[in-house]
């Protein structure tokens, strides 16, 4: 060891800045470590896996171009992809890909023992949710506007070319696109929250997970009330081309863009706060995990 | 400034993990310098360090850490660094990512962090290393690179769990001369250990746990003087007529046991009283012309506390 080394001497209050600033550093810090996790750690390749699900399927109908009457006409393709995002995007891809990307935030570092060096560090732990969250928020929009985007552009420019390409620069196409967008963003923000707060308060995440998808699921066959309890509901309200819900469906008024929106935005503080609060009482102890 | 900002304190602190008993009615005050925590495994060591880095919070009492509760981590590890037993790393990361990384999330600036950085790891000899993943690394390596993490932002206090652990002789005999020279510099060091001639080496104090109360602290001396009643102290005589001087000796009540040597040149004697048994012995050896060559007490150190106090439980 080398003794000869400068004195260490006692730097107490070395780190300065006012606090908003200084959370600001921290969050940043925070990011640049969970960020690299998130794309190249070993747990990401299932969320690539997943990302690759709709993109591979509309890679294979491109190749394969469908003899159904639907597929023939281009007027229906924005049905069909409101069908596939709703079903294989929305309630699929990102509702898994934010369940694993969110839950494993804090419970894959429970689980590799790494979770002590940022409960060791100087920074406040409500400040450390923040970062995790945002990490994790950055990572899944990222991720699955890419998908949403790709998956529409995959649905409709190998079929009908000059149509779409009028469709997306003259017609509905970008506003629809960016509606998907906004939809696949915010249902980033209230998964990733809700599972977030799942990964710090369950052992196995799965099992709440498995319950929040299927309260998802049936959301169709609810009372307008419950309905409202659950994020799929706001989000459908948000979707650009409807789609029929079955004959079993509970008809419920969506809920305007100007409440979804903020209600979803407030609903999510309101369950980062919950984390907040239960990451303060939070102990290390890997043994019994 | 209280006397508590200076010290570490716990205040009837008891840990409980359900049912099981971590600590009991713990109450210490820790000053600056270097103070061993000792005791078998399961004896509570581990809790009392993670209750003092707020790892863990106790189910009753107060810990205190230069008068910083321990709820309060960006407080607390502005001045506390904690080298945990944890053998285990954030992934992909080079020792110089991780120290530099985990400085970043404390809120220093990026060059301020690079700084410090290389300052840790030119203090544990890792700077030929730091550039490589510590997934790559030995288990002594690994052991370095936490107690470069633990010292990189300057604490004015450093829990090490098992700091000694993994690490070759020579690097073990540097690092406690490291550890001297941080207490040297007015830090508080608290240190775990299971190898009791190296906390007896590095020591100003030791605290004793057993089963999950303290059974003796303070200075490893001081703590034996308070058990000459229970515990007698073992005196090794070297001398050439062992028995004679056994046959004399025993005329006195200080002596509570005596045996020659098996190289019949020396004599364990025991007493209660060692003061008052070596002005004896001055008497005895002036009067009876003994040739004594040294006397030295055999158990005046750690191994013979734990033995005393731990070792036959």
């Amino acid at each position: 060891m080398s003794s000869t080394a400068e004195t260490i001497q006692p730097k107490a209050g070395a780190v300065s800045g006012a606090s908003a600033s200084l959370w600001m550093r921290q969050i940043t810090a925070i990011m640049r470590l969970e960020l690299k996790k998130n794309f190249f750690g070993k747990r990401s390749f299932l969320i690539y896996l997943l990302a690759l699900m709709p993109i591979g399927l509309l890679l294979l109908v491109a190749l394969v171009q469908p003899s159904d009457k639907d597929w023939s006409d281009f007027a229906s393709l924005p049905k069909i992809f409101s069908v596939i995002y709703n079903g294989m995007i929305l309630r699929t891809v990102i509702f898994f890909g934010c369940a694993w990307i969110f839950m494993n935030l804090f419970r894959g570092e429970i689980v590799d023992r790494s979770l002590h060096y940022y409960f060791l560090s100087s920074v406040r732990r409500e400040v450390l949710v923040a970062g995790k969250y945002i990490s994790g928020l950055v990572t899944s929009v990222i991720l699955f506007s890419a998908v949403t985007i790709a998956s529409m552009l995959l649905l409709f420019f190998p079929h009908f070319f000059s149509a779409s390409a009028r469709f997306f620069s003259d017609g509905a196409g970008l506003s629809q696109l960016f509606t998907y967008v906004l939809i696949t963003v915010l249902a980033c923000i209230g998964y990733g929250a809700f599972f977030l707060v799942v990964g710090l308060f369950f052992r196995n995440p799965i099992i709440p997970a498995l319950l929040l998808y299927g309260w998802e699921w049936i959301n169709f066959l609810l009372p307008p009330l419950l309905k409202k309890i659950s994020v799929i509901h706001y989000l459908n309200s948000l979707v650009p081309v409807p789609i029929s819900e079955g004959p079993f469906a509970v008809v419920a008024e969506p809920t305007p863009a100007w409440i979804a929106v903020p209600g979803l935005v407030i609903v999510t503080a309101l369950v980062l706060i919950l984390a907040g609060t239960r990451i303060r009482r939070m102990e290390i102890r890997y043994g019994s995990e | 400034m209280s006397a508590s900002e200076n010290t570490i304190v716990f205040e009837n602190v008891s840990k409980f993990y359900g049912e099981i008993l971590g600590v009991n009615r713990v109450t210490l005050d820790i000053p600056a310098g270097i103070t061993s925590l000792v005791g078998p495994n399961g004896a509570g060591k581990t809790t009392l360090m993670n209750l003092m880095t707020g790892l863990l919070r106790p189910t009753r009492g107060r810990v205190t850490v230069l008068g910083i509760p321990t709820d309060q981590p960006d407080r607390l590890f502005r001045k506390v660094g904690y080298c945990s037993q944890f053998d285990s790393f954030p992934r992909g990361l080079t020792g110089r990512e991780f120290i530099r990384s985990f400085l970043m999330v404390s809120g220093f600036t990026k060059k301020e962090a690079d700084e410090l950085t290389e300052s840790a790891l030119d203090r544990v000899e890792l700077m030929p290393a730091a550039d490589r993943k510590i997934g790559a690394y030995s288990k002594g390596m690994r052991q370095r690179v936490r107690l470069a993490q633990s010292i990189a932002h300057q604490p004015s206090v450093l829990i090490l769990d098992e700091p000694l652990n993994g690490l070759d002789p020579m690097v073990r005999a540097e690092t406690i001369a490291l550890f001297k020279q941080l207490a040297a510099e007015g830090l508080h060091l608290i240190i775990s250990s299971h190898i009791l001639h190296e906390v007896d080496m590095m020591s100003d104090r030791v605290v004793l746990l057993n089963n999950g109360y303290v059974v003796a602290e303070g200075a490893v001396h001081g703590v034996r003087d308070e058990m000459d009643v229970e515990h007698p102290m073992q005196i090794l005589i070297r001398c050439d007529q062992p028995s004679s001087l056994a046959a004399r000796l025993f005329q006195n009540d200080e002596l509570v046991e005596a045996r020659v040597h098996d190289d019949r040149h020396g004599l364990f004697v025991k007493t209660r009283n060692p003061d008052r048994f070596y002005l004896l012995l001055n008497e005895v050896v002036a009067n009876e012309q003994l040739n004594i060559e040294s006397i030295a007490p055999v158990d005046d150190d750690l191994s013979a506390v734990y033995e005393y106090l731990i070792g036959d439980q």
